[in-house]
């Protein structure tokens, strides 16, 4: 874990995840130019840049999501997870997933039991037994800081839990198959202070174990939250580095300008 | 709800009270050299200057650090404002002391001793014990510490004022070389810019404490 205070080096000395020159297409719109950064293992990363930058379409390549999306296509460039091209034809799309899970913007539980909710996952992965299910569920809502607020109530619908355990739940779940990395895509932008500080501090104490990129559009939430930050704009990545660069000195007057509000 | 961020403000008090306390010592050891004829600890005195310069600067870094990715408000602000000011007051008292231990070195290499002593002993004590209590009720908390400290800071002012008459009193003129009655004015002008630090650091916390 990287010590408060101590400036980061510029690029991460431990990538997990390694892009080169990629490119993005969906059909004859590209979306992302050329973007080439490495990823921190056990580190947060946050990517910023105004609506519609190609953030969210930047993250789904790493778990290769935009796969389910017609017509799209990659005319260059790589993206390496733990040294493995990820795009590799001989690549299991369903065991990346494994690897790279994901938390959505609205919290997205299954119309089901809290314990089902996690449960479910583990049964899919072919884990049968009772116990060792229950057990893992208690780990992930531990995990996930939500095993004290829910432990007397596990047989209750997900849907009736507030907005910020929901997504809590859904960090949980996604922990359920103990991915390497979890990407988040403005996790927290329909929650009110107190549940985006509580899932705040779950992704702080996460990052102790699991590499997280983070999209976000609040800017104070990228500063105190990761460690790095890449900012995007029109599709090109226009500045990545510490957070200590990005906030308090970026290189580029476009980040200044973004970073400061003074943007358009 | 403490979050994970908050043990870097504990990180700057801690930061602010070590500077402080370099300070507070700094003050004391170059007064005693200058009275104790000891030109090892006048040096001593000047070789911390650089340690306080860098603490001062490492906590400017920090405070802006905490500002810019931390977006403090309410009492985290004030706390970061407090520790930007008072850092600035610590290296100051750190500044005097250097002023006072290189006047010690020219004062021992020349005439071997001091002569002018006056009260210069018993002013450089109050001065330093307000920075000690500025420090404490830092510390603490303490409003009304903060208040005694600046009540007291007059003492100090009484002090500079008193050795100012008697350097120009007759006496003195015919007892002390012009060089030595200036050096004592400016150390007791030193002593005296110290307790005025004292009291900032005390108005800070006062502010710190209730906002105003
Ligand atoms: N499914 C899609 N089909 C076609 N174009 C798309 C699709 N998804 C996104 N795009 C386009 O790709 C570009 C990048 O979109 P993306 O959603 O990645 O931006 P974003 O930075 O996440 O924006 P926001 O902050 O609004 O979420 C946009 O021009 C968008 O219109
Ligand atoms: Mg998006």
């Amino acid at each position: 874990m990287n010590p408060k205070n101590t400036p980061l080096p510029s690029n991460p000395t431990n990538p997990i995840i390694e892009v080169r020159d990629f490119n993005f297409m969906y059909g004859s719109a590209q979306a992302l130019y050329d973007i080439s950064l490495d990823i921190g293992e056990k580190e947060v990363t946050a990517l910023i840049g105004p609506s519609g930058c190609g953030k969210s379409t930047f993250l789904r390549c790493f778990n290769r999501m935009n796969d389910l999306i017609d017509n799209t296509r990659i005319p260059g460039g790589t993206i390496k997870i733990s040294d493995v091209d990820i795009y590799h034809k001989d690549i299991d799309v369903i065991e990346l997933r494994k690897h790279v899970g994901m938390v959505f913007q609205k919290s997205n539980p299954f119309p089901k039991s809290i314990y089902e909710n996690i449960a479910y996952g583990l049964r899919i992965q072919g884990i049968k037994r009772k116990n060792e299910i229950d057990q893992v569920v208690e780990e992930c809502l531990r995990g996930a800081a939500l095993w004290d607020e829910v432990k007397d109530r596990l047989s209750d619908s997900a849907l009736g839990m507030s907005g910020g355990q929901q997504q809590r739940l859904c960090i949980a779940r996604a922990l359920a198959v103990k991915p390497k990395i979890i990407l988040m895509d403005e996790p927290c932008s329909a929650l009110d202070p107190v549940a985006t500080a509580k899932v705040e501090e779950l992704i702080h104490v996460l990052k102790e174990n699991y590499t997280i990129v983070i999209v976000t559009h609040n800017m104070q939430q990228a500063a105190r939250l990761s460690d790095r930050t890449a900012f995007f704009y029109l599709g090109k990545l226009i500045e990545y580095g510490p957070n200590e660069q990005v906030f308090m000195n970026p290189e580029n007057p476009k980040t200044e300008a973004y970073v400061s509000g003074r943007f358009g | 709800m403490q979050r994970y961020f908050h043990d870097e403000l504990q990180d700057l008090r801690n930061k602010l009270i070590l500077l402080g306390e370099k300070s507070h010592e700094a003050a004391r050891l170059s007064v005693e050299s200058l009275l104790d004829n000891d030109l090892e600890q006048a040096e001593k005195t000047l070789a911390l200057d650089d340690s306080i310069d860098a603490l001062e600067k490492e906590i400017g870094h920090a405070c802006t650090r905490y500002i810019s990715l931390r977006s403090p408000v309410s009492t985290d602000l004030r706390l970061i404002l407090v520790a930007l000011k008072a850092s600035h007051d610590f290296e100051r008292v750190g500044d005097e002391a250097h002023t006072i231990a290189r006047k010690t070195r020219d004062i021992l290499t020349r005439e071997g001793r001091f002569k002018p002593s006056l009260k210069i002993r018993e002013m450089s004590r109050l001065s330093c014990k307000l920075i000690h209590d500025a420090i404490t009720c830092f510390v603490e908390e303490d409003i009304e510490k903060a208040k005694a400290v600046i009540a007291l800071d007059r003492e100090v002012d009484a002090l500079n004022n008193y050795h100012y008459e008697a350097l120009a009193s007759k006496e003195l003129k015919k007892a002390l070389t012009d060089a030595s009655r200036f050096d004592a004015i400016l150390v007791s002008k030193a002593i005296e810019r110290i307790g005025d630090h004292a009291k900032n650091l005390a108005n800070e916390v006062i502010f710190l404490l209730n906002g105003d």
